[in-house]
């Protein structure tokens, strides 16, 4: 019961939190995915060959609904949880009864929200551009959920880390926007040379966006298997791990 | 009934600050318990390990029985606690921090919005409800802390410097609520730099001073054991050739002037010996309030 409306309460104010500030949280990143549609799906597009008997563009929105549901999803509880611990309102939830699998649970329903409605509005943009059909509905809703979680999760264990506004967008520059370019939105990773292959296959985001493109087209450049189970496993890890933190005061209790 | 139990209560800071050493206290079901020492004598790290915020190093604490390295979350649903600084987030609406705090307590929405607009009535805050924090001026940030402590009825209500940058008036109004909160029965653990507060409130004193408690005795007895008090007189005029053999005084201006009263004389023998000067006396005071007299001592020991 405690734990339920203490559940409630926390995600309904990181939803309520994000959505009232939507002209920073929402429309930014439908705008860039618009851009990619228009630069690389529509003028570099129409010079690429289909792959797998699909279009460039619709190549494409599979990567781009993922690329903004992961950066939508790790931005939300990054930025929501860092700055309530820098204000120190985090110390409300401290002296609370609230356990800390609520806690966590909350601020990434939050998260969990955001990337997916941030998604679905670049989805609804890509209608504008190329028609789809899906071609697995539950592996696509799979794979954006856990993905979602997962990077919800990434943002949460990076405020914990953080000390100051600056170490927010340092794991979100210098590692998050690399991998997710070289994961496989803007090309199949079959077209590369056997040696980037292989090294494609260490980069974690390459699994969520080749599971989420075979849910909509129907063919994938590794195992849909291999994908679900490196997802779960990393997913697994990383609520583990922020509970573990959590537990022990790191970053958060002095 | 035990609330609070404390014993052999270390912390160490990561930066090696031993704020706490070696801390044994009790608090009972009914306590009204002031908590004195300098800045930076180790209050607020104590009350912030009773409250989840700081993690100790060393020792145990028991409250309402429950050990806290145990099942800290079933102590915390009694515990309500009016932190030393602002920790809320000013952008939010009055209401809301309040209401978000009962629902982290477990409180259904509805029952939380009732708490929150009857506390908020009673601390005078009922119409900035819609208002956010930031527009509030200081003390009434205060007092916005105090409700969202009590929203969910605690039992053992912690209060770290609640009154400072609270005006005289509402100072008084605010003693007025602890009082009666405190005789309905909620345990009340404050911290306070105005001595006259803990005199006025508090049945009990701590006073620790560098991490160690150096005092632990109820008010009164506190206050009858201060054996001397000094008093500032003002007179219409001091006379040049004005002696008093056998006191400690000094002549502060030819209206003023003070005297330190000890167990070996009183101040009726003080007084007598002025009138015999022909000085008129047109006030009497103490410098300072007895406690502040005990703390100034024991910080100087
Ligand atoms: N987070 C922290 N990290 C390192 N040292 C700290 C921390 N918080 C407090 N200290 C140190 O611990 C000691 C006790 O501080 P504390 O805040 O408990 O004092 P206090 O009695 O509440 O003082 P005040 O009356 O000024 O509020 C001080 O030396 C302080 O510098
Ligand atoms: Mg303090």
């Amino acid at each position: 019961m405690l734990s339920w409306i203490s559940y409630k309460t926390i995600a309904r104010k990181e939803i309520v939190r994000f959505l009232r500030i939507w002209r920073q949280t929402l429309l930014p990143p439908v705008i860039t995915q618009t851009l990619y549609f228009v630069i690389f799906g529509a003028f570099i597009g129409s010079q690429v060959r289909d792959i797998n008997g699909v279009s460039y563009m619709a190549f494409l929105v599979p990567g781009l609904v993922m690329m903004a549901v992961i950066n939508n999803s790790f931005a939300n509880v990054v930025s929501s949880f860092f700055g309530s611990k820098f204000q120190k309102n985090y110390e409300e939830l401290m002296v609370s009864p609230t356990p800390n699998r609520i806690v966590v649970a909350g601020y990434i329903s939050g998260g969990v929200f955001r990337g997916l409605l941030v998604g679905f509005i670049v989805f609804l943009v890509s209608i504008f551009f190329t028609q789809i059909e899906i071609y697995n509905l539950p592996i696509v809703f799979l794979f954006v959920l856990l993905t979602s979680i997962l990077f919800s999760l990434a943002g949460f264990i990076n405020a914990i880390f953080s000390k100051k506004f600056d170490d927010i967008s340092i794991f979100s520059n210098f590692v998050l926007i690399p991998l997710t370019y070289f994961g496989g939105v803007f090309y199949s990773i079959k077209s590369l040379p056997d040696f980037w292959q292989m090294a494609s296959r260490l980069n974690p985001i390459l699994y969520m966006i080749d599971g989420f493109r075979y849910g909509f087209h129907g063919f994938n450049d590794v195992s849909l298997q291999i994908s679900l189970l490196v997802i779960i496993f990393l997913t697994a890890f990383l609520l583990l791990f922020a509970l573990y933190l959590m537990k022990k005061g790191i970053g958060l209790k002095a | 009934m035990q609330v609070i139990s404390v014993k052999s209560l270390e912390k160490i800071y990561a930066n090696g600050v031993r704020a706490l050493d070696c801390v044994d206290f009790e608090m009972k079901k009914g306590d009204f318990l002031g908590l004195l020492g300098a800045n930076g004598a180790g209050k607020t790290t104590m009350i912030s390990i009773f409250t989840g915020t700081v993690n100790k190093t060393a020792g145990s604490v028991n409250i309402f029985g429950i050990d806290i390295d145990k099942d800290h979350n079933s102590a915390k649903k009694k515990i309500g606690v009016v932190p030393q600084e602002f920790n809320f987030n000013i952008f939010e609406k009055v209401i809301d921090i309040v209401v978000q705090q009962a629902g982290y307590f477990g409180i259904p929405r509805k029952k939380a919005l009732k708490n929150a607009e009857k506390l908020l009535k009673d601390l005078g805050l009922w119409s900035k409800r819609n208002n956010p924090a930031k527009e509030l001026s200081g003390g009434m940030k205060r007092r916005l802390m105090i409700v969202r402590a009590l929203v969910h009825d605690p039992k053992l209500l912690i209060l770290d410097e609640p009154t400072a940058g609270v005006d005289v008036e509402l100072r008084h109004s605010m003693w007025e609520y602890l009082k009666k909160l405190n005789e309905s029965g909620v345990t009340i653990l404050l911290t306070s730099h105005y001595l006259e507060e803990i005199e006025e409130l508090c049945n009990d004193v701590v006073m620790i001073k560098k991490g160690k408690i150096v005092i632990k005795d109820t008010v009164s007895h506190v206050l009858k054991s201060i054996d001397e008090v000094t008093y500032v007189i003002d007179v219409d005029k001091v006379k040049k050739t004005f002696v008093a053999h056998n006191f400690v005084y000094k002549i502060i201006d030819e209206n003023t002037l003070e005297v330190r009263i000890t167990q070996k004389h009183t101040l009726n023998e003080f007084l007598r010996i002025l009138d015999r000067n022909g000085m008129m006396i047109s006030n009497l005071r103490p410098k300072s309030n007895r406690l502040e007299q005990l703390f100034l001592n024991i910080l100087n020991a």
